[in-house]
């Protein structure tokens, strides 16, 4: 028998073709490629570091999609200047970048945050320090990176773990601190918290200097004359490398050369310049976690395509803002800014390349899981030491005279 | 002893500034144009040595004998073929073109070596002797006694060469060394390319001192301003004793006042220079 069609008929059809044809766009969102701005400072004083990132943002674009992430990265250069961060930013979005990642720099950082907020395009932070930029009350940014306070509290909360696990404990140090922003914020950070961390020395005398400098041969010999037992540091890179070798030819040799969470002392060219004499430096700072099996396979694919270059912190956290946004991208199931900022929101990554509990966002979109470790050179290459969950080998303190270094 | 390590490490950079210094002065002295793009041509240098070194492991000393010549070429040639042009142009026509050289020069090193430092590994890099108390880096000591030796050159060559000479009496009066036969164009290109030559032994040697990027350039400049207008624009033993100025009082300041004084301590010797003897210590009036 022949049935008509009636009215609730079509209606229940109409509803069940309307929820088939949803479903369709949502897979459609979710299977298309979503559009990445990568914005770093390729260029430029900082171009060195930007390049380490970079590495991170090669190793992304091979290793998501064999994730089952798909993704489409637009590269873009900051010249290590915030006023083209800034207009990068603007580009990168009117070309549909449908989320920006970025910018290793706090000043360019903040520069890019406010074009995101104001186009409502989300904005993962690989790296960048400055506590104000999750302070300013920004609905569309997420930072996977410590803040400069995270940064020496946790720095400065290892000290006495390496001092219990070794045994010994200096009772004076003298600080060597860049004039920069983030040199200048640590600063603060240690002389508040160097009281209440009751740490076992005294800061005897703090010298700060210019990171663009090209001789430190004069700060390092007022460093040695304040006769202290160890040497702490917030450096750059080209500073660090300056300071050690004034420290080698002064013939300057502190217990060890520690820096509570400041770049220079596990980049590549500090080791390739530096030979044997880069070793044993010591920097507490979030590290590539040797105990997580998708941090192996990060490294031995960054291996694989870096030969020479040390896997640094640079690439590892540039990798894993790739992984926040497709991770948001593919759950969201659209490319929707909104969709995506409450997917980002809800981040919940367990499996990550550094060392920490999963990646999650408190209310103000900054990540709260980001321990420090003790990464010290060692054979020429940055090694985790502390804490002993994550440890590859045993800290060397205190370390070797510079005329016993083989 | 503190004191005197830090006084010599300060007389010993400073010796090299004065080398550095000495070319600006040279050519001001002389064609009466302010070379803009000294710094430039002292990082070029710089990226010679490197990759001399890089290449064929030739130490930045050994590379002054292909460097030198190479910056002295490029001096003459410039002088010849562009900056001979405009000797008779109004003063800012001559800066803009100076700048204009400049920016070419720093656009093609990032070009040809990328932003990356460089620097060169050398076997005494790390080498110091210790005299007594005092403790003198090697590389350092080197650098002084190569910027010593090229102004001894400098000052024997225009003492007791024909052309020295020549060149001398172009800078006392051009209308009078043109009549009595001199080709003051060509004397101007030897000139300018005699600059050259001392900026690319500077090169060579602060190459030992500190790694090379195409952006420390705008830095040297300045720094050879304030060392020659310490010392008298124009005048090559106040060039030298400018920069003895600059690097013993930016070594001695950072020791007692704060490092990141250096800058302003020196910027405030210039001004201070300038108020009381504006043609500098040993310029004429």
């Amino acid at each position: 028998m022949k049935r008509r069609l009636t009215r609730r008929d079509f209606a229940l059809g109409a509803a069940a073709s309307g929820a088939l044809l949803a479903g369709a766009g949502r897979a459609r969102a979710a299977t298309r490629p979503i559009k990445l701005g990568s914005l770093l400072p390729r260029s430029g004083y900082e171009a060195l570091i930007g390049q380490s990132c970079q590495r991170g943002v090669d190793l992304a674009r091979k290793m998501l999609p064999e994730m089952g992430y798909a993704i489409e990265v637009i590269d873009a250069d900051t010249e290590s200047k915030p006023e083209v961060a800034r207009t990068q930013a603007e580009k990168l979005i009117r070309d549909g970048a449908e989320m920006l990642i970025g910018a290793f720099d706090s000043g360019q950082t903040f520069a890019i945050a406010q074009v995101a907020e104001q186009n409502g395009v989300p904005f993962v932070i690989n790296i960048g320090a400055d506590p104000a930029i999750t302070e300013q009350g920004y609905k569309y940014i997420f930072r996977n990176f410590p803040t400069s306070v995270m940064l020496g509290s946790h720095g400065l909360g290892r000290f006495n773990d390496l001092f219990q696990a070794t045994g010994t404990a200096p009772k004076t140090a003298v600080l060597m601190v860049a004039t920069d922003t983030f040199g200048q914020t640590m600063l603060k950070g240690i002389n508040a918290l160097m009281p209440k961390l009751n740490l076992p020395f005294q800061i005897v005398d703090t010298i700060s200097y210019d990171p663009q400098a090209k001789d430190l041969s004069i700060e390092v010999a007022k460093a040695k004359a304040a006769n202290a037992e160890l040497q702490m540091v917030v450096t750059r890179l080209n500073d660090a490398i300056l300071m050690v070798r004034e420290m080698v030819k002064q013939k300057y040799e502190p217990m060890a050369i520690i820096s509570p969470g400041s770049p220079g002392m596990y980049q590549t060219q500090f080791m390739k310049v530096l030979g044997k004499y880069a070793d044993y430096a010591i920097t507490n700072i979030p590290w590539l976690d040797p105990k997580q099996s998708l941090s192996r396979r990060f490294e031995d694919e960054f291996n694989k395509a870096n030969p020479g270059e040390v896997c640094t912190l640079d690439a590892g956290f540039t990798f894993e803002g790739f992984l926040i946004c497709a991770d948001a991208y593919k759950r969201a199931g659209s490319a929707k800014p909104q969709a995506l900022v409450e997917a980002l929101a809800a981040t919940n990554l367990p499996d990550r390349v550094m060392i920490g509990g999963p990646i999650t966002f408190d209310a103000k979109g900054q990540n709260v899981n980001l321990p420090s470790g003790v990464v010290q050179i060692l054979d020429g290459r940055p090694t985790v030491v502390l804490p002993p969950e994550n440890a590859e080998k045993k800290p060397v303190f205190p370390v070797p005279g510079w005329s016993q270094r083989a | 002893m503190l004191y005197l390590n830090i006084i010599v490490a300060g007389l010993l950079t400073g010796a090299v500034y004065g080398l550095m210094a000495l070319g600006l002065s040279v050519i001001f002295g002389v064609i009466r144009i302010v070379n803009f793009a000294h710094g430039e041509m002292m990082v070029l240098a710089m990226y010679g040595a490197c990759l001399a070194n890089a290449r064929f492991g030739v130490d930045p000393l050994r590379a002054l004998i292909l460097v030198v010549p190479a910056l002295f070429l490029l001096g003459y040639v410039l002088q010849r073929g562009l900056i001979n042009r405009y000797i008779a142009r109004p003063d800012h026509e001559q800066f803009l073109l100076l700048l204009a050289v400049a920016t070419v020069i720093t656009a093609s090193l990032l070009m040809g070596f990328g932003p990356d430092a460089r620097n060169v590994q050398l076997d005494y890099a790390y080498d110091s002797y210790q005299l007594g108390a005092v403790l003198l880096d090697k590389v350092r000591v080197l650098a002084a006694a190569g910027a010593v030796l090229g102004a001894a050159a400098l000052w024997a060559f225009f003492r007791f060469t024909r052309t020295g000479k020549a060149i001398r009496a172009c800078a006392d009066n051009q209308v009078g060394a043109q009549v009595v036969g001199l080709d003051v164009k060509r004397l101007y290109a030897v000139t300018f390319g005699l600059g050259a030559a001392c900026v690319g032994a500077a090169g060579c040697l602060m190459l030992l001192l500190v790694d090379v990027q195409p952006y420390i350039a705008t830095d040297y400049t300045l720094l050879a301003f304030i060392t020659v207008i310490l010392g008298g624009l124009g005048s090559m033993p106040g060039a030298l004793l400018g920069g003895v100025l600059v690097g013993v009082s930016e070594a001695l300041s950072g020791f007692l006042v704060e490092p990141s004084f250096k800058s302003a301590f020196s910027f405030g010797l210039l001004i201070l220079v300038l108020l009381v003897r504006p043609q500098g210590l040993l310029g004429r009036a």
